[in-house]
């Protein structure tokens, strides 16, 4: 089995001083589902935002999907990884001036020299399997925020991803649409799809996840498999956070 | 009928600027009787007496000054025309760079936009004019190419001539309209939602594509009505031509009032000229706008 993500002792600081990674090690295998927990300001979001270079890392060795990403970031490299690895926002980030089509097919033709019949065939079928297949040609501001979600799901699987990334992706949606959007992840991960998720979707990952990544103040608290963290999580402070979830 | 109050208060205003139109009308009709002049726009028809450095249409100093005068617009028009042009290129450029991930362009362009934005115009126009275009030796020498020939005696881009005037206020005004251009456009770009970057960037996009693509279409319902009044700027001070002798508008109109002493005439000449034109620029832009400006981002 191949190594989607390699991070070890990832460290990054913001304003010089508040430690947002503290000494991180993590490695994610091709085909895995992992899914990061933690309080607000645990890390997680920066944790993968690292994994496409959305934020540059201060200390430590960063690989993904083979490619190094070093503390000194070289675009050419960065833009290598992210042409590889899909990533999804808590706030969908779809270009509200561009139909949906051309949402998810700007990518595909501009980067990757897809032809654009292939690229809009190609994005009429992620509609399909997203189930918003009659959406193609509507703006976003027409479309839910369970739909719009799932179209930014499509457009960075237009770019055939080894690795995708979400942050946080159900959070900004109106609780009825939490189960859209989840089961679309369901699907993906069945696919088997390599899937690191920042959630607090509890029912999602004990499901979904074939481990869970609990983070605390920058650090791992906890990497174990769904199962043992959900029934028997060794640390106190998973243990309390899983309490105070359940209620 | 009842009126709201706001109406009452509207229609004292109306009442109290016409007054004082009424007030500056009679100053002016009284004191014009008073000089024996009276307001009369014949000498438009007399000939000018005077030669054009340089005209797009055939002038010569026996044509009438009206002539003169709408071949100093055209002069005025064709600066202006072209400083927009170039001043865009300019500011879009420096406004982007402002928020390149390359540091030195960064510095290069907040040096450029600081530098230009604290000295006044007129300086600058003089400077280029006496300095670095009359500077320029009297043999032309090419820098790039057959492209550009460049002397003291005028400046050649790809077999057009241009005179030493026409390009000192062309680079003058389009260099100081640059650094304003540049802040408006930085601007612009910064009212786009952090997201819209690392929407585009986290899909392989580079940094002018996602510009081009993402983020300058969605910048530009706030870019647009400042680059107009930018464009307003530029265009009044066009006027500033006079000073490094170029026949513009301005300056034609300056001539002809000396000599023949019709200045409140020729001021409102001037004046509707200069009206005309900015309704012109506004004009377009406004038609720009509508076309440019996406349907889903309309308020």
């Amino acid at each position: 089995m191949t190594i989607a993500v390699r991070a070890e002792s990832i460290t990054k600081t913001f304003n010089g001083t508040q430690k947002a990674l503290d000494q991180v090690n993590l490695s994610v295998n091709h085909g895995e589902v992992l899914v990061v927990m933690g309080p607000s300001g645990s890390g997680k979001s920066t944790l993968i935002r690292t994994f496409n270079g959305l934020e540059a890392i201060d200390a430590g060795q960063l690989e993904i999907v083979g490619i190094p990403l070093d503390t000194d970031q070289d675009e050419r490299q960065i833009r290598r990884i992210r042409r590889r690895v899909g990533m999804v926002f808590q706030q969908f980030n779809l270009f509200p001036h561009l139909s949906i089509l051309d949402n998810i097919t700007l990518a595909p033709i501009r980067v990757k020299k897809v032809s654009k019949a292939n690229a809009e065939q190609r994005a009429h079928g992620l509609l399909a399997q997203m189930g918003i297949a009659d959406q193609a040609m509507k703006y976003p501001a027409e479309l839910s925020g369970g739909q719009q979600q799932r179209v930014a799901i499509a457009r960075a699987l237009a770019m055939d991803p080894e690795l995708m990334l979400f942050d946080e992706p159900t959070s900004a949606l109106d609780p009825e649409r939490v189960k859209e959007v989840l089961d679309a992840m369901r699907r993906l991960a069945a696919d088997g799809m390599t899937m690191i998720v920042v959630t607090h979707e509890l029912g999602f990952a004990r499901e979904v996840a074939d481990r869970v990544l609990f983070m605390d103040a920058g650090r791992v608290v906890e990497l174990t498999d769904s199962t043992t963290f959900f029934t028997q999580a060794k640390e106190e402070r998973s243990r309390r956070f899983l309490n105070q979830m359940a209620h | 009928m009842k009126w709201k109050r706001s109406r009452w208060l509207e229609l004292a205003l109306v009442v109290v600027v016409l007054t004082l139109v009424g007030i500056l009308v009679n100053n002016l009709a009284v004191n014009l009787i008073r000089t024996g002049l009276g307001l009369s726009f014949e000498w438009l028809w007399q000939p000018a007496g005077f030669a054009l450095s340089e005209h797009t249409l055939p002038y010569q100093p026996g044509d009438s000054t009206a002539w003169a005068l709408l071949v100093s617009w055209l002069n005025s028009l064709r600066v202006i025309a072209c400083s927009i042009v170039l001043a865009t290129v300019l500011g879009v450029g420096a406004g982007a760079a402002r928020r390149s991930l390359n540091p030195l362009l960064r510095q290069l362009a907040g040096l450029y936009v600081g530098l230009i934005r604290q000295i006044p115009l007129l300086l600058q126009l003089l400077f280029w004019y006496f300095v670095a275009f009359l500077g320029l030796p009297s043999q032309p020498f090419a820098p790039i190419g057959t492209l550009i020939s460049l002397s003291n005696q005028g400046v050649g881009i790809l077999g057009l001539n241009l005179s030493v005037e026409f390009s000192a206020v062309l680079v003058g005004l389009s260099v100081f309209t640059g650094a304003a251009i540049a802040e408006v456009v930085r601007g612009g770009l910064d009212s786009v939602p952090r997201g819209q970057w690392e929407a585009f960037r986290s899909l392989g996009i580079n940094e002018g594509l996602g510009l081009r693509r993402v983020v300058l279409p969605q910048a530009l319902p706030a870019i647009l009505p400042a680059l107009s009044s930018q464009y307003l700027n530029l265009a009044k001070n066009s006027t500033l031509a006079i000073a490094v002798g170029y026949a513009d508008l301005y300056a034609v109109s300056d001539t002809a009032i000396t000599q023949t002493g019709r200045a409140i005439e020729g001021f409102l000449i001037l004046l509707l000229s200069f009206l005309a034109l900015n309704l012109l620029i506004n004009g377009g832009m406004q038609v720009l706008n509508r076309i440019v400006v996406h349907p889903a981002q309309r308020t």
